[in-house]
């Protein structure tokens, strides 16, 4: 239990320490992540499908 | 007299970049050669099979490919004085930073289990039962690791690229026709036209060329070995070298399979071995130790790329120069990946297949974000300086990750549905 919140406390630092992106977020950028959340997003939609149509 | 003062100013010069060299190669040429690990053998195995020598102009291609794309790791793991992890989660974020180091895991993990699979069928050849194997390399690369310096580590570990090249004799000793070779082989063509089989093996060529796992691995080790901003020439140089030796060592593979396996079907490289050793004993022996070793070199780098990844963001000590008690969950990390990956082949009617083919669909999810990443990385100005990227070096590079990123996506959904492209 102890480790568990130790664990926890940790992640909740690592997300604190890199809350906010350092790189300049330029068009070029904010695009590109743009486009790969989309990328991401159609591809999880295709996992979810086949783990759907599978089972 | 002032001949012979040139020449040996000459000799000095150039004797004194190879020592240059020899001090800074290692990360390049271990994570090239690494990459032909045990899925690579098989997909390059299955290619000389099925298609001759006639896809040897692909491979070729493959050489710009993996140096472009890994020779950016060497820039910004020297210049950062970071890995790639820790590079992702300070610029652009937690969420993405979660994202990657997670997939990673993920990604990682399920190529160690190929990997073992590959040790474990490449030794059973010599009637090593599979639980032995397990042991015995769970074992070597431990005491590989625990020696506390990354400086034997990376001697080690380029001593078992040095085995990797035990293509080449076996090469030789099929006696291939030569001008086949250069007649089919050099000269770009598609053996029956473009078909659904020709690219799934074309996709699968590019994937097991460029993994999540390298671009990880590259740029934690170019750090945990000291690389500077002045050595990212040799650097650079390492890494193109180890890109020809990785093609190299692919296209003996093919030119064996091609010669002895022409026709016949693979579906791994332990198959290969096995019915090579009915042709010629001495050339299966070779396939099966080069099958093992690959997949050795393979569970050393990428059990190390996920440890290091996890050190970084995680704050604990995570250098190969460190011992166990000054970094203790670095090492606990590296063991609990490899004894756990390496316990999933043991397993009776464990899925491997199915194992196999998600590696491939979760690669491609972090595959393409990693390389987006690099290529932002790398125009950052305000942290790369000098050594950002130019404008000729981004076309290259957004053209070769643009390809990698359609033909892995490709692959990957064509391992989803399988009849999609049929």
């Amino acid at each position: 239990m102890r480790m568990l919140k130790q664990f926890i406390r940790k992640i909740r630092e690592i997300n604190q320490r890199y809350a906010k992106p350092k790189i300049e977020m330029s068009k070029g950028v904010s695009f590109s992540l743009a486009v790969l959340r989309v990328y991401l997003f159609v591809l999880v939609l295709l996992m979810i499908y086949k783990f759907i149509t599978v089972l | 007299m002032d001949f012979f003062s040139v020449l040996y100013y000459r000799f000095k010069k150039v004797w004194k970049s190879i020592r240059l060299y020899l001090v800074i190669a290692g990360p390049g040429l271990v994570v090239m050669i690494a990459d032909n690990d045990a899925g690579g053998i098989t997909t390059y195995a299955a290619t000389g099979a099925k298609y001759g020598y006639h896809l040897i102009w692909f491979l070729l291609l493959l050489i710009p490919v993996a140096y472009y794309v890994q020779e950016m790791t060497v820039r910004l793991g020297a210049v950062t004085k970071r890995g790639h992890a820790e590079a992702i989660f300070e610029s652009f974020g937690a969420f993405w930073g979660w994202f990657s180091l997670i997939d990673l895991m993920f990604v990682d993990w399920l190529t160690l289990v190929t990997e073992f699979v590959g040790m474990t069928a490449a030794l059973s050849i010599f009637g090593v039962p599979a639980w032995l194997t397990v042991i015995l390399v769970v074992l070597l690369m431990s005491i590989i690791v625990l020696n506390g310096r990354y400086w034997t580590w990376e001697k080690i570990a380029l001593g078992f690229c040095l085995l990797n090249l035990i293509y080449i004799p076996a090469a030789f000793m099929v006696n291939p026709s030569i001008a086949s070779i250069l007649g089919q082989g050099l000269i770009p063509n598609l053996p029956g036209g473009f078909n659904n089989e020709l690219f799934f093996l074309l996709m699968a060529n590019i994937g097991t060329t460029i993994a999540p796992w390298m671009l990880f691995f590259q740029q934690s080790s170019v750090v945990d070995k000291g690389l500077q901003e002045k050595d990212i020439k040799m650097g650079k140089l390492d890494t193109f070298i180890g890109s020809i030796i990785t093609v190299a060592v692919a296209i003996f593979i093919v030119i064996v399979t091609g010669t002895l396996l022409n026709g016949a079907p693979i579906d791994d490289a332990a198959t290969a071995a096995r019915m090579l050793m009915k042709t010629n004993h001495y050339i299966g022996a070779f396939m099966a130790i080069g099958l093992f070793d690959a997949g050795l070199l393979g569970a050393i780098c990428i059990s190390l790329a996920s440890s290091w990844a996890f050190g970084e963001i995680f704050g604990w000590a995570h250098s190969l120069n460190t011992k166990v008690k000054e970094a203790p969950w670095f090492y606990i990390s590296f063991f609990i990946t490899l004894a756990t990956a390496g316990v999933v082949p043991l397993i009776p009617g464990a899925p491997l297949v199915l194992i196999t083919l998600f590696v491939q669909v979760v690669a491609v999810t972090l595959l393409p974000a990693a390389l987006v990443f690099l290529i932002l990385l790398l125009n950052d100005k305000k942290t790369m300086g000098e050594y950002a990227n130019t404008p000729l070096q981004n076309i290259v590079s957004s053209l070769i990750v643009v390809m990698i990123i359609i033909l892995s996506t490709l692959y990957g959904i064509s391992a989803l549905f399988p009849n999609l492209f049929k």
